[in-house]
């Protein structure tokens, strides 16, 4: 088990005060000055070195990331958004950095902003967050009072502006280009790519956009070095991470540990283990409601990694597991799913508006077992009509827990469908 | 310069294409909904989908720049299934209503439907049904048939700039609608029928009243202004019943204003289809027999400086050149087109011609408009005007109104020309900063009291900011009459202009006027006269006329017109006239002979070796002039604080056909005080 | 709707709230105004009783330069925006996939009893609306209610009825865990992980 030591979010749970004079007992905002001076290279290389993948879902390795920014400006401003839109099913991590340690995130938005030579961050918090938002307006206003922000950035001479801007209720804004039109006072709609955001993104500028999580991380990471993060988990899967730990389990909670922690560990000891004990494991979702699910035997081993998931066909995703024990009936959870994606198509390209209200009428038929054996095939040649050929990656997501339903499920929907056939029939 | 190869075919492309144009470069053809050549990209329908080897997933190659050494299969069976799962979902809540539907037969969905789709409806749910949405008098609407490409949202926004449009709702409730059922108030609103790639928004007049394989198209030239955008016009029997655009790059691209289109209606009804004669005071059907004796019975003994002659806005080269040529040989010489007292003469061509040619406008990054509103004298000229307001800047002297872009308010008198000439104010800056400056002279300048005045002022600011130079003329009139170019070129212009025709026949000194479609001046100034109107509406010409001369309309009949540019361009006969119109070049041809001077042809085409042979320059067709620019026109002198006005206010109301049209007045109610938008956005500097 | 209806109730800012979107306002780019749109819009649906309405959509547009029919795309893409009437107390159920797992059917029940309406319906007395909404992001402390600017969580039928009670006799009740005695998201019995520092309470949020 990860050692207290080696936690970031020592703040995780808010037994301590969220405000500045805490957050700097705890560590944040200690020498910044120091790390910016160090400059922007040593601190794209140290997070590279780190091997922080990204937090929101995708993985995608974040120092790499940063270097994608112009080195030489044109001109154009650059900027750093802050994902906070925290949506996806099962995931309420990013919640708790805000509300808890606003101070992690701020002086993150610093560093990175300072590594990618960005003039200002947005936040992009989603709407239902009224409480997260006010906590970080809050604590932006005692950044700038203690100079650790704004004109004369921590005292480096680096300007640098933080601003919070509120989403409305949609999940789809916490797609990255969809969060640059909704900060642009727009449908949140995803944009095309190519352009990237990082040539082509806020206002046309360029733009990072990174998890609430991947960003918070950073100032330890620089402050205690890459290498370090790095001994933590294993290669190409380091460092720790926040975990999510929802659905029948005895103890639902958040917290954090160390990348790769196997599954069944992870729930025992922190959650208190599956409701009715492990053995009355039905499934799990590992990492928000966009990946395939695992039966029980794959949960019995399977470690919390970027890549031991994929390679069971699922994935971390936001490492939200969701922990579903026999009672459960599995055809509705995955219903309830193709539903929210159904409610959160942002309508824009045809696969997805069409096909994830397709699917979810199909699948509401098959909860109740009032379908055709046929459609099942069906249904999973509609998924796979939407996979792949949408704008973004919310098609995939719609399409992939209805096929990790199927390839372990199909007998008991099977079931479902006979059973009221003939129901049917003796009536 | 990319090389990509499509299909194993090896295409270089100009840097910015996309991957679909490379594929048409290759030859090969993609399906496509949303994408279109005018409109930005929003790579939604999917229907473009390509194999890109390297790539995980299939690409929307609509979206997708080329890049060098992309390697793309358009008929993989990836592909070839991954645009068949598209069309389903295309066509999933989209209605199975083709028989009843107007874009039966020009249908891009029915079109992909017969080419990909292979199964059966597999949806058995039931179909979305949308609400009508009101657009307007011009475009029906049945938004259940609509697949959200989105390309009359980008339209209106990108290209009329009215951003009445716009997508509500989200996910499959997206709705395509205007705000709050407030009207898609814009001169160029039809144009969304054709982009519209189904039949969701279809020509509202039009509805029902024929099907595509019933009609005898004819490409031909418009003149309900002075582009002359090319159009088709399509008709049953003897009847148009629409009219289409017709692809021009350098005139109207591939679009036409709402009168143009819609005015349709217009050339049914107010028709004059038989000659008439005022008798006891009341007008009354006659003879064309009893029509000529009366005229020459008139004519008998009065001599040509009491005879004036004056032309219209719509009248085609070749009936202008008879009509010269009898009134010439009746001694007449008091011949004018300038109906709305224009004061530019005819000896400079450049004086009087839109030089910079409409296409030119895209390379010009500045621009003075003094006197008009472009929007409403030139509508589809002023898209590419949209597109210099947002590259440059544009300025302008009169009345303000809304352009659809953001202009600049100089002042609406003279003085702000005067000033702009003497180099003061932020303006004065931008312009002699501007590599390819351009002044815009609308008709509310040059036929302002000072007209001659302005056209002196704007020729020098012209000099001064470097509007003129070997490979780029700045200087432009823009006419709204289809016919006045050609006139001003046959001279149909006398030195104390309409003004001394209508005092002459006030005084007494003018006793008979002809007038070819005349019907925008002030007619009960003629009232003393004889006045003989020769035309194809009972409009505004004939309530002081003596005697009516029934000719055709402008698709009734081959014509020559020559645009705004100098563009010479053909127009061709659709159908025949009503009753006994005629061909206006024969009525003159067979008065004159009553009259006892025939002119000297008996064919259109003998007419048109003549005209061309006194007027060497007809002949060029479809060419831009290259005028020499002259030392001085117009007349320098002291100005008045008269303001400069627009001229042209209600768009819909603007000659005889337009006035007859139902559909045009119903326009004009519909989008009274329309609000969609705040002012503010498009009048602000 | 039909003109009269749009100029007849009037919307503007009160001079608090103007003074507040000056400084949203200075968040963006000068050229950039539409950026403002959503936190105006939120600002003006709660001036304007929990909804926004037609004159609300056009002072927005109006301020920001905008199309109408832009904001009215912004108004109906985000859930949070109401187009109609609502009730003075907004109840929001969340029923995604891991608040339903953990009962949410139940604080559902619990809530339509109570109220006697539906989800999307307003109580006859005006005092009560229910909504569906999609997963909170509060999934660990499933289920969830939003309520005003906090979240109830950890909820069952009976607490469910016991917060709907209290809201109706004007009781002000503590957010967070209802039914247990956790703190946070920290889980039930204390935290695994991070027990010094949990041991020296002092959070105030
Ligand atoms: C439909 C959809 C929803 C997403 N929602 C979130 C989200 O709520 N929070 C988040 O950080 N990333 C979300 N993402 C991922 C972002 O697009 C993006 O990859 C991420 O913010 C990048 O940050 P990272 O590199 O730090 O992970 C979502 C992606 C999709 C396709
Ligand atoms: S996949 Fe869905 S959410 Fe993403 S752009 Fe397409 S319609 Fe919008
Ligand atoms: S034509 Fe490419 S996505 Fe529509």
């Amino acid at each position: 088990m990860l050692a207290d030591k080696d936690r970031i979010f020592t703040n995780l749970y808010g037994y301590q005060s969220w405000q500045l004079d805490a957050a700097k007992k705890r560590g944040d905002w200690d020498n910044t000055k120091d790390i910016i001076e160090k400059g922007v290279d040593w601190i794209v290389n140290e997070m590279k070195s780190s091997g922080l993948r990204g937090r929101g879902g995708a993985g995608f390795p974040t120092g790499l990331k940063w270097s994608f920014m112009p080195r030489e400006s044109d001109g154009r401003p650059h900027y750093l958004v802050v994902n906070a839109d925290e949506g996806e099913p099962g995931t309420c991590k990013d919640r708790e950095i805000m509300r808890h340690d606003p101070h992690k995130l701020l002086e993150g938005c610093l560093v990175a902003g300072f590594g990618m030579r960005a003039e200002a961050a947005y936040i992009y918090i989603r709407g239902e967050f009224v409480h997260e938002a006010n906590v970080l307006d809050a604590a932006i206003e005692e950044a700038y009072a203690a100079g650790l922000i704004g004109e004369n950035a921590c005292g480096t001479g680096y300007k640098f502006d933080i601003y919070v801007h509120r989403g409305a209720g949609a999940y789809i804004c916490g797609e990255e280009t969809a969060l640059i039109e909704s900060i642009e006072g727009k449908k949140g709609q995803p944009r095309l790519k190519p352009p990237f955001p990082a040539n082509v993104g806020l206002y046309g500028c360029p733009t990072t956009v990174n998890n609430v999580e991947s960003i918070a991380v950073a100032p330890t990471i620089l402050r205690r070095g890459g290498a370090w993060f790095a001994g933590l988990g294993r290669e190409n899967n380091t460092g720790t991470k926040l975990f999510c730990i929802s659905g029948h389990v005895n103890k639902p909670c958040n917290v954090e540990e160390e990348m790769g922690i196997p599954l069944k560990e992870l729930i025992e000891k922190h959650a208190g283990g599956v409701r009715g004990g492990w053995d009355n494991l039905l499934a799990i979702i590992p990492g928000g409601s966009s990946v395939h699910m695992l039966p029980k035997d794959v949960c019995d081993t399977v470690l919390m990694d970027f890549d031991s998931l994929r390679d069971e066909g699922s994935g971390l995703g936001t490492a939200a597991v969701i922990v579903m024990d026999k009672s459960t009936d599995i055809v509705r959870a995955i219903a309830r799913l193709a539903a929210f994606y159904h409610h959160e198509s942002c309508g824009q390209c045809t696969p997805c508006r069409e096909g994830t209200g397709w699917m979810s009428r199909i699948m509401d038929r098959m909860v109740t077992g009032e379908a055709e054996l046929s459609e099942i095939d069906l249904l999973l040649d509609v998924t796979k009509k939407i996979e792949g050929h949408t704008i973004c990656a919310l098609g995939d997501a719609a399409a992939w827990p209805i096929q990790g339903l199927f390839r372990h499920f199909r007998p008991e929907v099977e079931r479902r469908i006979l059973e009221y056939k003939k129901s049917r029939n003796a009536a | 310069m990319p090389t990509l190869k499509i299909d194993g075919i090896e295409v270089e492309v100009e840097g910015g294409a996309t991957v679909l144009q490379a594929c048409e470069a290759a030859g090969v053809e993609i399906p496509r909904f949303c994408f279109h050549e005018r409109l930005s990209i929003s790579g939604n329908c999917r229907m473009c989908l390509v194999e890109m080897e390297k790539a995980p997933k299939l690409i929307a190659s609509c979206a997708m720049p080329a890049g060098e050494g992309m390697i793309i299969h358009t008929n993989s069976d990836k592909v070839k299934r991954g645009r068949e799962g598209v069309l389903e979902f295309t066509l999933m809540n989209h209605p199975l209503d083709c028989p009843v539907c107007d874009q039966g037969g020009e249908c891009d969905l029915q079109d992909q439907y017969i080419a990909y789709s292979g199964d059966d409806a597999r949806y058995e749910d039931e179909r979305r049904i949308v609400a009508k949405e009101d657009f307007g008098p011009l475009i029906k609407t049945v938004m259940t048939r609509c697949i959200h490409c989105t390309r009359c949202v980008r339209f209106a926004d990108e290209i009329a700039g009215v951003p009445a449009l716009g997508g509500i709702g989200r996910g499959d409730h997206m709705e395509i609608t205007t705000y709050q059922e407030q009207p898609f108030a814009s001169e160029l609103s039809g144009n969304v029928v054709d982009l519209c790639p189904v039949g969701a928004l279809t020509n509202k007049p039009y509805a029902f009243s024929a099907r595509p394989w019933e009609l005898k198209s004819t490409e031909t030239i418009d003149v309900h202004d002075a582009m002359g955008s090319s159009i088709r016009a399509d008709a049953r029997g003897r009847e148009v019943m629409r009219f289409l655009p017709r692809v021009h790059e350098d005139v109207n691209e591939e679009w036409i204003s709402d009168k143009t289109r819609q005015a349709v209606d217009g050339l049914k009804y107010n028709r004059l289809d038989q000659p008439y004669i005022r008798r006891d005071g009341k007008m009354q059907p006659a003879s064309w027999e009893e029509a000529f004796e009366a005229i020459s019975a008139k004519l008998k003994g009065v001599k040509g400086d009491k005879i004036a002659g004056i032309v219209g806005d719509l009248c085609d080269l070749e009936s202008m050149y008879a009509f010269k040529g009898l009134l010439n040989d009746l001694g007449s010489s008091a011949l004018e087109c300038r109906q709305d007292g224009a004061k530019y003469g005819g000896r400079h061509r450049a004086g009087y011609l839109f030089n910079t040619g409409i296409s030119g406008i895209d390379e010009a990054d500045a621009c003075l408009l003094v006197g008009t509103n472009p929007r409403k004298e030139a509508a589809v000229l002023n898209i590419r005007l949209r597109y210099l307001a947002k590259r440059g800047v544009i300025a302008s002297v009169g009345a303000v109104e809304n352009l659809t872009y953001p202009a600049v308010h100089l002042g609406d008198t003279v003085r702000a020309l005067e000033d702009l000439l003497a180099g003061k104010g932020k303006f004065a800056k931008s312009l002699k900063a501007a590599k390819k400056p351009m002044i815009i002279l609308g008709a509310g300048a040059v036929s302002h009291p000072d007209g001659a005045a302005v056209l002196k002022l704007a020729h020098d600011i012209a000099d001064k900011y470097g509007m003129i130079s070997k490979d780029w003329n700045g200087f432009n009139v823009l006419h709204h009459a289809a016919s006045r170019v050609g006139a001003m070129d046959l001279g149909l212009v006398s030195d104390k202009g309409m003004d001394g025709i209508l005092d002459g026949a006030e005084k007494g000194d003018i006793n008979i006027v002809f007038n070819l479609g005349v019907d925008e001046i002030d007619l009960s100034r003629l009232e003393k006269a004889f006045v003989i109107y020769q035309g194809s509406h009972g409009d505004e010409g004939v309530k002081y006329a003596d005697v009516i001369l029934p000719g055709v309309a402008y698709t009734e009949k081959p014509g020559t017109y020559i645009n705004m540019e100098g563009r010479v361009q053909k127009a061709q006969r659709v159908i025949f006239g009503p009753g006994e119109a005629r061909e206006d070049w024969t009525i003159l041809r067979a008065l004159s002979e009553k009259l006892g001077s025939r002119l000297p042809y008996d064919t259109i085409a003998q007419l048109r070796e003549k005209m061309q042979a006194d007027y060497p320059h007809f002949a060029n067709i479809d060419q831009l002039p290259n005028e020499d620019w002259p030392e001085s026109f117009g007349v320098a002198g002291k100005t008045s604080d008269a303001p400069i006005t627009n001229l042209i206010d209600d768009f819909y109301q603007t000659n005889p056909i337009a006035r007859s049209s139902k559909v045009m007045a119903e326009c004009r109610q519909a989008y009274e005080g329309a609000k969609f938008e705040a002012e503010a956005m498009v009048t602000n500097g | 709707m039909n003109i009269s209806v749009r100029n007849a109730e009037a919307f503007e800012f009160t001079p608090e709230n103007l003074k507040w979107a000056a400084g949203q306002l200075a968040k963006y780019p000068a050229s950039r105004k539409q950026s403002a749109v959503m936190p105006l819009l939120t600002k003006a649906q709660e001036q304007n009783n929990g909804w926004i309405s037609v004159p609300v959509m056009e002072y927005i547009a109006d301020m920001l330069e905008m199309p109408y029919i832009r904001v009215q795309e912004v108004v109906t893409f985000y859930t949070m925006y109401r187009q109609k009437p609502v009730g003075k107390h907004v109840i929001e159920v969340c029923t995604t996939t891991p608040c339903w797992l953990r009962g949410s059917d139940d604080v559902v029940a619990a809530c339509k009893d109570e109220l006697g309406i539906g989800f999307g319906e307003t109580t006859a007395d005006g005092e009560f609306t229910l909504l569906e909404v999609e997963c909170a992001g509060a999934c660990v402390n499933a289920p969830v209610i939003a309520y005003k600017e906090e979240y109830y969580e950890d909820l069952d039928n009976d607490s469910t009825r016991k917060f709907i009670r209290a809201i109706k006799n004007g009781d002000i009740i503590a957010p967070g865990p209802q039914t247990t005695d956790r703190h946070k998201s920290a889980p039930q019995g204390g935290p695994t992980t991070l027990k010094e520092f949990c041991a020296t309470p002092g959070g105030d949020s």
